[in-house]
């Protein structure tokens, strides 16, 4: 039975289409009131595919009340989270799809210019992605009056350079405006005072290529998938030990094991799954007794879990939970933007404690330090990088201390 | 400094534009006119003051970012990338072999100054993992066969 499905793949390796069979979401949109565009986005329960889950209809809704004339939207594709390449599939195969998106949006909302962020490790696409807003703008789907609407919009393109903070929304907007990418303190919100201080709408890639998903087939075609709380589909970036690594779409609730053995046919030379990180490497780990969860919001939220980037990090047995752990770590601290110092010292002092544990050589010392640390950075960390570093470390400590605290002297 | 590089700053920044938004895009640009793939200080000092921003403004978006160095290395950079996915398939051999390839350890660079060897965060390869990149090129389901052939080609 084929598991994964094509609502938002639909047009992927189609080139160049044009206004007879293309482009139907934003056609279909101008042709309906404002409200009712972001009306069906709220109907579509979707939610940002970022990480944050915070619902696009409302966001679009609360961005439509700001009436400056100048106001922006940023498409976030600086997808740094390990394990996580959907936004990179999408923006290969379909980025009509993406840049659709935010045209839907920029009339829901009046927008005035669009902005996309692209991680400078995805560089070699701009060619292809320079040349894609060219056709947009010989089909006048780019430029002045759209299409003889009052909408005038165009996009362009900012290329990062090499910070994962940077996906974090004030960061990267820190960061086009040519400073280091370190977090704003909120209030003012981005929605009210984001680039230039501006309104500005942040929006994950996937996001945007399903509001026009959404759009063109209307929202009641969409939530025939998933279920209830988590309806829709979604697109998820199955990595690790498995035999058939890639970028999928699915339905939410299907399971973790499905999503494993029958999407990623199985793991890899035959070997036991041994433990999975789910949403990258910010997310607890998730064991075997956890394998048949559907993967949903509410099903993930159940057992602590959030569902973050959708990737889905899959490490058999040949596999030390220390190691693992070490490279979560080391990630952290190499990504610190040292802007606080929970996060700046705290990963690094879990590293040092880490290589010890590894040795098997440690202190009584250590073993309550190691929690201490982990705690006081997932409370007083000053943003989501800090606040979710040792999510993988506490969840470890708490399921399988044994494999943990190992001694060898 | 000389003369020519002068120039050659003036004209990348009379494309990009002075603005403060303009900085990582001129920045990128200088310094790849550089062979050894860093932004010598002088260089930064003369940037700052052409710019018309302060010399600290330049220098802390240099020192954020992980593209921009303000140290000389390889004229091709090879990144592995060290991240969970490439480490659970086993990248601590490409390592091993890559150092034996290049007689150098993880992050120094060829006394000819040919390569450097660095470790990288995840850059989005995770399907194809083990993965590296060298100038900004991504290679992937690394093994010893594949590494070896893609370093010959860049040692011509
Ligand atoms: C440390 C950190 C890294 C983030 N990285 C990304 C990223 O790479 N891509 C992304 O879309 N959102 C990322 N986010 C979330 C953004 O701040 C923001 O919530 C999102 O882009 C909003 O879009 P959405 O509502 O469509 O999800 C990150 C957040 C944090 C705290
Ligand atoms: S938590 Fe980390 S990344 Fe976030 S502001 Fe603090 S130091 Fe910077
Ligand atoms: S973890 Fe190595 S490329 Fe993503």
């Amino acid at each position: 039975m084929k598991k994964t499905i094509s609502f938002i793949t639909e047009n992927f390796n189609e080139s160049s289409p044009d206004l007879g069979s293309g482009f139907q979401g934003f056609q279909r949109a101008i042709k309906m009131e404002k409200e009712e565009v972001i009306q069906e986005i709220v109907l579509s329960g979707l939610k940002g595919r970022g990480g944050a889950k915070y619902p696009t209809g409302k966001k679009l809704m609360q961005s439509a009340e700001h009436r400056d004339k100048e106001k922006y939207i940023i498409c976030n594709a600086d997808e740094g989270e390990p394990g996580t390449f959907k936004d990179r599939e999408l923006l290969l195969h379909d980025p009509y799809g993406v840049f659709e998106g935010m045209l839907i949006a920029a009339f829901a909302i009046n927008a005035s210019q669009g902005i996309l962020y692209l991680r400078e490790e995805y560089k070699y696409m701009i060619d292809d992605l320079k040349e894609a807003l060219n056709h947009m703008r010989s089909l006048n789907l780019l430029g002045d009056r759209i299409l003889k609407t009052e909408l005038s919009f165009d996009i362009s393109i900012f290329l990062g350079a090499g910070a994962y903070i940077c996906g974090e929304e004030t960061s990267l907007i820190e960061s086009i405006e040519g400073k280091p990418g370190r977090p704003r303190i909120k209030p003012p919100y981005t929605l009210e005072k984001g680039l230039f201080l501006k309104p500005t709408l942040v929006n994950n890639v996937a996001t945007f290529s399903t509001i026009s998903a959404v759009i063109r087939k209307g929202y009641k075609e969409f939530i025939k998938y998933g279920t209830q709380e988590s309806p829709g589909t979604k697109m998820i970036s199955l990595c690790g030990n498995v035999n058939k690594p890639g970028a999928y779409e699915v339905p939410f609730g299907m399971t973790i094991r499905e999503i494993i053995y029958d999407i990623g046919e199985g793991i890899r030379n035959g070997n036991s799954f041994k433990f999975a990180q789910i949403g990258g490497v910010s997310g607890p780990l998730i064991l075997p007794k956890h394998i048949d969860t559907p993967f949903s919001y509410e099903d993930l939220d159940r057992i602590g879990v959030p569902m973050g980037s959708g990737a889905i990090i899959v490490v058999d047995s040949d596999n030390d939970i220390l190691d693992y752990l070490d490279a979560v770590q080391a990630f952290f601290k190499h990504e610190s933007c040292g802007k606080c110092t929970p996060c700046r010292e705290g990963n690094r002092q879990l590293l040092n404690i880490l290589s010890r544990l590894r040795e098997g050589k440690y202190s009584q010392e250590d073993t309550i330090n190691i929690e201490k640390i982990a705690k006081t950075m997932k409370y007083a960390s000053f943003c989501g990088l800090g606040q979710s570093a040792p999510a993988a470390l506490l969840s470890a400590i708490e399921h399988c201390p044994q494999e943990i605290f190992k001694r060898r002297d | 400094m000389d003369e020519l590089l002068t120039t050659n700053i003036q004209d990348v920044v009379e494309k990009y534009g002075k603005d403060r938004e303009c900085l990582i895009p001129v920045l990128k640009k200088i310094q790849k006119l550089n062979k050894y793939n860093y932004i010598p200080q002088e260089v930064s000092q003369y940037l700052a003051k052409y710019m018309q921003l302060k010399e600290s403004e330049v220098y802390e978006v240099i020192s954020f970012y992980a593209e921009f160095s303000e140290t000389p290395r390889g004229e091709n950079i090879i990144k592995v990338c060290d991240s969970t996915v490439c480490r659970v398939n086993n990248n601590t051999e490409i390592v091993k072999l890559l150092e034996s390839l290049l007689s150098i350890k993880m992050g120094d660079t060829t006394r000819d100054k040919k390569f450097s060897l660095e470790y990288s965060p995840c850059f989005g390869a995770c399907d194809i993992s083990p993965a590296m990149r060298i100038n900004g090129k991504t290679y992937g389901n690394l093994d010893k066969k594949s590494l070896k052939e893609i370093i010959e080609s860049h040692r011509r």
